[in-house]
């Protein structure tokens, strides 16, 4: 594993944001709102996916001047959307200074081939997966937290159950099979043998595992958590929502009581109309945003 | 064994359980007051202090913190530090106000200012928890701004305090948890078994 003292720092800040949720926020406004409700930190982005969703076009980095404002608003750490393999635009943010970098499917990719080379970074990076595989190669390039896709945007949690599962039942099955099983295995995975067989020994991945993509209601949050996730990302759910404030406090208590019932159920009252949700097996191949990304 | 329990309302809780069960302790996650019942100490993990005391506030959980407090050892690291401090800046926010320090929020900087060094503890922590230097894991880390009379330094880093106790309080700005060496976590444990309560 990468235990130098570089990667050691990037993944000890995701540890720090373990068991809490990360909202996305366009502008300073609402980085308050989402810091005041307890979010543990804010992803800065140009618009919310379900307005890319809705309005398409080429999505890139937000606007630096939002994020700087966004940046000295708030306390908790700030995030901030490059483009995948956007090398550049993640150059950027790091002179700009933002805490963690999300190389996002939800933006435009700017490399069909290659993701960012996210070693070379001082800035810690993290990435989408489906499935193990999409996790391993993104950690072998660096990301220091791996998030579910899901599918961003949606309003509907199918996708992040799907890929939270898959990735939870990959690392089950990876933990009993053999030496020369993993050889094959991590061919198969198009990963390094080297975290493959990590894997089969810790039954887990090597970096903190989040969930994101379809997060609307804090039942949805205490779902991903029980299938596994360490801590929630949350998009359009919170300001495509009719009461951001009440949803975002509403979240922010499912992530820590998850495995209460009864908290959740107070958790879930009072929270007006979520956002509009989107019958993901309807949407073209063209219009999924989970498949951008290599 | 000593029961310890670890805030589990956000942050690297999970990390601290580890440590404790290589120091040699059972760790139980403390999410409502119910669960301080029967514990023998507390930790209050690495985190975002914000969303803790959010969270501390909504659930109602500050009296009874500070109540146990005062009745048992307490360890806190980086947002512990922050919540146990009696004065926080950067900005200015509530906190449990058990220990005589003041603390200064991000005070090193953005995440690219976080780093791991080398800090070499004084003669009192070598004499009661081992000798040698430690490694400390920064993350975003608060700064110890002052210490009152009857707060003792254990380590500093650049001259500024970042291991500090007071009676049964042990703080640390960094986080001894992300690293195997159990001293730190060994020495709070000390705390636990001599019976001082929480003699000031």
């Amino acid at each position: 594993m990468y235990l130098d003292d570089s990667f050691r720092v990037k993944v000890g800040l995701a540890e720090m944001l373990k068991g809490g949720v990360i909202m996305d926020v366009t502008n300073a406004e609402q980085a308050l709102i989402a810091e005041k409700a307890g979010a543990s930190a804010v992803m800065a982005l140009e618009r919310v996916p379900a307005d890319i969703r809705k309005e398409g076009g080429v999505a890139r980095m937000a606007p630096i001047k939002k994020i700087r404002e966004i940046m000295q608003t708030v306390s908790i750490p700030v995030m901030a959307k490059a483009r995948i393999g956007h090398f550049m635009e993640a150059r950027v943010l790091e002179a700009l200074g933002v805490d963690y970098i999300d190389e996002s499917e939800v933006l435009t990719p700017a490399d069909e081939e290659h993701h960012i080379g996210k070693r070379d970074f001082k800035v810690p990076f993290v990435c989408g997966a489906r499935n193990l595989g999409e996790a391993l190669r993104r950690i072998a390039e660096g990301a220091a937290m791996i998030r579910t896709k899901g599918e961003a945007g949606s309003g509907n949690i199918v996708e992040a159950v799907r890929h939270m599962r898959t990735i939870q039942k990959e690392m089950k099955q990876l933990t009993v099979l053999g030496k020369e099983e993993l050889v094959a295995e991590s061919k198969k995975l198009q990963a390094p043998l080297e975290l493959v067989e990590w894997v089969a020994e810790n039954g887990k991945l090597p970096v903190p595992n989040f969930s994101a993509g379809g997060i609307a209601t804090p039942a949805d949050a205490a779902l991903v958590m029980q299938l596994g996730a360490e801590a929630v990302f949350v998009g359009s759910g919170i300001f495509k929502s009719s009461d951001p404030e009440a949803r975002a406090r509403a979240i922010v208590k499912a992530a820590t009581y998850f495995n209460d019932p009864a908290k959740l159920l107070e958790a879930s009252e009072e929270l007006g109309m979520a956002m509009p949700g989107i019958d993901v097996s309807k949407l073209q191949e063209s219009e999924l945003l989970q498949t951008r990304g290599w | 064994m000593k029961r310890v329990g670890i805030l589990a309302l956000q942050g690297d809780f999970e990390a601290h359980g580890k440590a404790l069960a290589r120091a040699g302790a059972g760790a139980v996650f403390v999410r409502t007051a119910g669960d301080l019942e029967g514990l023998d100490g507390l930790i209050i993990p690495g985190g975002e202090s914000t969303t803790m005391l959010k969270l501390l506030r909504e659930e109602k959980l500050m009296d009874p913190l500070a109540e146990f407090g005062r009745r048992r050892p307490v360890f806190g690291t980086c947002a512990g530090a922050i919540l146990l401090a009696r004065e926080v800046s950067n900005p200015v926010q509530d906190s449990l106000a058990l220990m005589d320090i003041a603390v200064e929020r991000n005070a090193y900087g953005r995440q690219l200012e976080s780093h791991v060094s080398k800090v070499q503890p004084d003669e009192e922590f070598a004499r009661r928890a081992g000798a040698g230097e430690m490694e400390a894991v920064f993350i975003r880390a608060p700064i110890i701004r002052r210490v009152g009379e009857s707060v003792r330094v254990l380590a500093r880093s650049n001259g500024d305090p970042v291991l500090v106790e007071q009676g049964p309080y042990l703080v640390a700005t960094f986080h001894p948890e992300l690293t195997v060496d159990s001293r730190v976590h060994r020495l709070f444990l000390s705390k636990l078994s001599d019976g001082n309560g929480a003699r000031r």
